[in-house]
């Protein structure tokens, strides 16, 4: 079950010509795949493609009734590998996941399926974006386009472009025999709008019907001599096919006068926040009507030589705007003008940073100084006049804390981390390696566990240099998202063939919870669809490692340290691997609160439990906190003269999974914490039960309260 | 944040006025997604143009994160948004936490010409501020400062505790305000329609709505905050005469301290009484009187009052026997039902935490008895295998209770035991040094007696805390001739309220002999 369910969503990709759509990016694209007649989808969930993933999970009733197949791939590489289907078959397919870190993955295949070439439109749509809130490295996907020649889409980011681009991009695939990658960014992904819809088109030939008829040609294999042809095939047939396509087409636009002294290149991707800076200097209107000339390129690659070079004709300087580096496309542009022996000022890096995202004041900037060295007859006068002087604002970057993300209220990787630190609170630090997902939270404080991450399912792989052992063991993290996804072999396979006296933990908390809450394997939900409830442990025992400990409840530390030191000082020198298994608390709450109000509802007996710290009983030394880092577990200012430092204390937000209460016992920190479960609708005998062993107890508080001074308040 | 938009500057497009750009900043998990549907849906139900987007993915999970929305009127047509905002040029911020309304502050999104900021000023801690062992909260001032500096309009009120007080969340409330604050050229009832169309929770979301509403038109009510300290004041205790005499006496004594110390000296009295009794209050008066004795009221009785602070800090330590007492209380139970919500016909269970070692039980044994154990490996190895492993006690039922109950009145048996011998030798050498400085070193003892502030957690952490008060005092013994001696005292004292290990303590240490 996904963190976020589409399934109300998902009855609008049955609308048909005439219809208007409204709503988010990725419903869109789905959208989109439907109507052009896509035969089979899949991909690997990752921001900001994760819902996308989503929606088609949830849509999988609609797609079925098309004939079309919906599979949950393993890995970006598998999902890459599944778009073989096109090369013979004339089925146009198309697979999700994250750039650039994705891409990397499914490199492998990602080549190969360029040098078959393909018969059927096969589609990438890679979510790729950097700067702000991106969880992805600062790549671009664009050097695998160059490096292995298929097509790279960026289209303007509003729905009906985007949508466009998903027609465009199986034809383009079709007419060129190339693989063609879709690129969205992480805000055009979630970004809403509308546009008008058409009807969902059945594929022509389902991958059901194409096993009746197979069809090989071993002109496709990537073997010598064929794979030299592939080459030239690329060359003198494919490359020419797709700027072909590109013109009679139209798929890059024009905006603004024909003619004049400038001229602005930008990627599609990036046309929106281009606008606004032109907006800001006056120099476009709320529409998009420019008074520059814009050549918008929603094919990023190839470029079109011809086209551009048509642009650049009788202008003074081009500015060429494109974020990230290595500045590919300002390369070729600018080899285009020199060999063609061009007197076109090529402007771009240099007026814009070599490095980042363009954010709004960048964009400003970058344009301002550009029209100004240019063609500042252009501005008007209120740009050219000097700014208007700054407010003057008091300096808060010193107060304002930084905010990164953490483990969620009652997340059951907290108290696996907080065992691990008092572990090496004891017996010194450890070489840790972390790995992708969640638990790469742990590298932050308070826990500041774990120093590198290679890769997704690499934590124990990357900790391979000291499988040899040596004082003290190295330890290493994966998710049971990256084990599934590659763990298994890359990191597990690894240890036991190559003896590691190493300890790997493996974090199962029954989901990618990290990408959305996707099923796994391992997942412990039913799904229909899926095969789940395939235990770690088993896979694990079938790769050939002995030692294996499964906990299936991270929140009791004292075993979850007991357990932890046990494998590093176990005379056992083989890999030893723990499985520390709890349902991530988000998936949890979301499954267990309906029903539990329900039933609290209909007068069921309900056991809710909450912790809470003794205000009185409690220093405000925090150093269950410096264990915890829970949201719910906070600082609370007494009105106590007596009091210097601020107590702990804990929110309504608490779930009640222990971790603090466990932490203060297996840690002896303090006797502040109590766990307070209240009971809704208890028996009849239970609460006469409680009634006299509540007048017994206040009896005795009477007694005592009567040998004594008592003050208002409690304690002082 | 330095840009005034050319809107005047033709041949700028007019239209461009229009286009209202509003931006969410959140934690993650404050349901920012959700009031990003009800604006939009909100600005499409009037007919306007909106385009709204999001940063998701794992940034989500409890980090700052920020949603950012456009809208334009209808009859515009086809206008090109922006999917980001950008310093100098949002209309509206929404901040549903006080350091992320710095946060947008910061990044240049609040600006006197354009800008109305609706901030929440209640605070969710980052880990920064609550690891910190002394005191690392931020100071929500310098950020209202700031926002009162950098808003064209401001509306700042605590909207999570109105939304929890009608039992539902944040995001509701801050709709609310949003409507209230009038930033939006939409009626109140379009708003609550949103949220009608929305169809989760939608009464206690409307409760929410209006109270955030309100707050946004009319501001918080001031008598809020008023009430709170009155009950601290002095109120006379229950209990037997002789001990109503007793203390009457006591609050006589204090009522005759100089004018500066009373109130921090009965706050002090109040509680030393309610940790032993009132022959205890008497003898905490005696200490803090000899040193009221030898303090000055040029000097505005500094010294007496910290002494007020400390030394009634450090003659109610943490031993079992108080824990037990305080656990065992009325009052703490009544605390616990109100706060959990223990009503109609719901029961408690109350389960405490409890781990004592082998020093807690000997430090309940006589002086002796319990220092001869304690220098005995073997019997503490043996006590440990007794007792020490961690409880769970229910104190709600009799057998839990009844054990609490029966050490938290141990009180008459305290004063004999080993714990209450150590904690009075550590407090008699603690003063002795701070009188020794008396009078000439005036400044010294007052930072000294602060330096009380460092001892404080129980096993483990108080050992720390422990050393760490030594650590300090005997650097204190090296700059005591020093002019700036006491400045030195202090920074040693905050180094080591700031990390755990006291890495910056030991820093600041070797600077100090370094001169010293």
């Amino acid at each position: 079950m996904a963190e976020r369910s589409f399934k109300a969503e998902v009855e609008h990709l049955r609308k048909g010509t005439g219809d208007t759509f409204t709503g988010e990016g990725i419903l869109a694209i789905t959208k989109a795949l439907l109507e052009n007649g896509v035969g089979y989808v899949g991909g690997y969930q990752g921001a900001p493609i994760s819902h996308l993933m989503d929606v088609l999970a949830d849509a999988e009733d609609l797609l079925g009734e098309l004939g079309i197949r919906f599979e949950a791939n393993a890995s970006e590489a598998a999902a890459a590998a599944m778009l073989a289907a096109s090369v013979h078959y004339p089925i146009r397919g198309a697979v999700t996941f994250k750039g650039s870190v994705g891409v990397n993955v499914a490199s492998d295949a990602l080549a190969n399926l360029a040098s078959s070439g393909v018969n059927g439109g096969a589609l990438v749509i890679v979510g790729e974006d950097y700067g702000e809130g991106s969880s992805i490295m600062q790549e671009r996907s664009y050097a695998f386009a160059m490096k292995s020649q298929f097509w790279l889409l960026d289209p303007r980011p509003n729905l009906t472009s985007i949508v466009k681009s998903v027609g465009d991009g199986f034809a383009l695939s079709e007419a060129s025999n190339s693989p063609v990658m879709l690129m969205v960014r992480i805000r055009s992904c979630h970004v809403t709008g509308r546009f008008e819809t058409r009807d969902n088109v059945p594929p022509p030939l389902s991958v059901r019907d194409a096993l009746s008829s197979p069809m090989r040609d071993f002109k496709r294999v990537v073997l010598p001599p064929m794979s030299y042809a592939h080459e030239h095939d690329k060359i003198d047939n494919r490359w020419p096919a797709a700027e072909k396509f590109i013109l009679d087409n139209r798929l890059n636009e024009r905006f603004g006068p024909d003619e004049g002294k400038v001229g602005i290149v930008c990627l599609g991707g990036i046309y929106n926040s281009v606008i606004r800076a032109l907006q800001r200097l006056g120099l476009a209107d709320i529409s998009g009507n420019t008074s520059i000339p814009l050549h918008v390129l929603n094919v990023t690659y190839p470029l079109v030589k011809s086209e551009l070079l048509e642009f650049c004709a009788g202008k003074e300087a081009v500015l060429m705007i494109e974020e990230g580096q290595p500045e590919f496309i300002e390369q070729q542009l600018g080899a285009m003008l020199y060999k063609e022996g061009r007197t076109t000022k090529l402007e771009g890096k240099g007026i814009f940073p070599r490095a980042g995202e363009y954010t709004g004041q960048i964009m400003l900037d970058g344009l301002d100084a550009f029209v100004r060295q240019y063609a500042p007859e252009l501005l008007p006068g209120k740009v050219l006049a000097p700014n208007t002087p700054k407010p003057e604002l008091p300096d808060l970057s010193k107060t304002v804390p930084i905010r990164p993300p953490g483990f969620c209220t009652g997340c059951p990787e907290r108290p696996i981390f907080a065992s691990l630190k008092m572990v090496e609170q004891e017996v010194g630090q450890h070489q840790i390696t972390g790995d992708i997902g969640c638990h790469l939270f742990a590298c932050l404080p308070p826990f500041e566990i774990g120093g590198s991450t290679m890769g997704y399912g690499l934590g124990p792989a990357s900790n391979a240099a000291f499988d040899g052992g040596g004082e003290r063991r190295a330890i290493s993290i994966i998710g049971d998202g990256g084990f599934w996804h590659n763990g298994l072999s890359s990191s597990i396979g690894n240890m036991v063939f190559n003896k590691s006296d190493s300890v790997a933990i493996i974090v199962d908390n029954y989901y990618s919870a990290a990408t959305g809450g996707q099923d796994i394997p391992s997942s412990r939900a039913k799904n229909e669809t899926k095969s789940t409830n395939n235990p770690i442990t088993r896979a694990l025992q079938g790769a050939g490692v002995k030692w294996i400990r499964q906990i299936d409840r991270t929140y009791d530390v004292t075993r979850m340290r007991e357990t932890i030191r046990e494998a590093l000082t176990t005379e056992y020198d083989g890999p030893k691997v723990i499985v520390a298994s709890s349902e991530c608390m988000l998936n949890r709450q979301r499954r267990e609160k309906p029903l539990r109000n329900k039933a609290i509802a209909g007068g069921e007996r309900v056991e809710i439990p909450r912790f809470g710290v003794d205000q009185d009983v409690c220093t405000g030394d925090h150093a269950c906190i410096r264990l915890s880092g829970c949201p719910s577990l906070s600082l609370k200012k007494l009105d106590d003269p007596l009091r210097d430092d601020p107590v702990a204390h804990i929110d309504q937000s608490c779930v009640g999974c222990g971790n603090c209460g466990e932490v203060a016992d297996a840690a002896i920190l303090c006797p502040s914490f109590f766990e307070a479960k209240v009971v809704h609708n208890p028996t009849g005998f239970e609460a006469w039960y409680a009634g006299l062993r509540t007048k017994i107890i206040s009896w005795l508080q009477t007694r005592r309260a009567g040998a004594r001074l008592t003050f208002t308040g409690e304690g002082a | 944040m330095s840009l005034a938009l050319p809107l005047d500057a033709r041949p700028a497009d007019p239209a461009l006025e229009g286009v209202i750009k509003l931006a969410i900043l959140a934690v993650g998990g404050q349901g920012g997604g959700v009031l990003t549907n009800w604006i939009e849906s909100l600005a499409r139900s009037q007919g306007y143009h909106c385009q709204a987007t999001s940063v998701a993915g794992v940034a989500q999970r409890t980090g700052a994160t920020i949603y950012y929305m456009e809208m334009a009127p209808g009859d515009v047509d086809a206008p090109v948004f922006s999917l980001a905002p950008s310093a100098g040029d949002v209309d509206i911020i929404v901040a549903a936490e006080m350091m992320e309304a710095g946060r947008a502050i910061i990044r240049g999104f609040v600006t006197p010409d354009r800008t109305t900021l609706i901030a929440s000023s209640h605070r969710m801690l980052a880990v920064s501020e609550k690891s910190v062992p002394g005191d690392g909260m931020a100071s929500s001032e310098e950020v209202r400062a700031a926002a009162e500096l950098a808003a064209q309009k401001l509306v700042l009120a605590d909207m999570d505790t109105a939304a929890l007080k009608v039992g539902s969340v944040i995001s509701a409330s801050l709709f609310g305000a949003l409507a209230g604050s009038g930033a939006l050229p939409f009626e109140r009832a379009a708003f609550e329609d949103a949220i009608r169309a929305g169809g989760k929770g939608v009464e206690a979301s409307l409760r929410a709505f209006s109270a955030g509403f309100d707050l946004a038109k009319y501001g918080e009510d001031p008598k809020a905050e008023a009430v709170k300290p009155a009950q601290q004041e002095i109120v006379r205790p229950a209990g037997p005469d002789m001990a109503q005499k007793a203390w009457a006496s006591l609050e006589a004594k204090v009522a005759g301290l100089p004018e500066p110390v009373r109130e921090m000296a009965h706050a002090g009295l109040r509680k030393v009484v309610d940790f032993q009794d009132t022959d205890y209050g008497a003898e905490y008066l005696g200490r803090l009187e000899d040193l009221v004795s030898r303090d000055s009221a040029e000097k505005d009785y500094e010294l007496s009052r910290e002494a007020a602070k400390y030394i009634a800090n450090a003659m109610a330590y943490d031993d079992v026997i108080r824990v037990a007492d305080l656990k065992t209380r009325p009052q703490r139970f009544n605390r616990i039902e109100t706060e959990m919500k223990v009503k109609d016909g719901k029961l408690l269970h109350l389960t405490d935490y409890l781990h004592p070692r082998a020093e807690e039980i000997v430090g309940l044994l006589p002086e002796k008895m319990g220092r001869k154990m304690e220098s005995d490996p073997a019997w503490m190895k043996r006590i440990d295998r007794w007792f020490n492993r961690g409880r769970r006690i229910r104190t709600d039922s009799l057998r839990g209770f009844a054990m609490l109950y029966f050490l938290g009145g141990l009180r008459g048996w305290r004063r004999r035991t080993l714990r209450h011998r150590m904690e009075q030798d550590h407090l008699e050498s603690w003063l002795k040094m701070v009188s020794g400085y008396l009078p000439d070193r005036y400044a010294m003892a007052v930072e000294v007696l602060r330096c009380r502030r460092l001892i404080k957690g129980y096993s483990d952490t108080h050992a720390r805390g422990l050393s760490k008060f030594d650590k300090v005092l005997a650097g204190a013994r090296l700059v005591e001739n020093r002019d700036d001696g006491p400045e030195w005292v202090a920074r040693l004292r905050e180094a080591a309220l700031k990390d755990e290990k006291g890495a910056d303590l030991d820093g600041a240490l070797k600077t100090v002999e370094s001169f010293a």
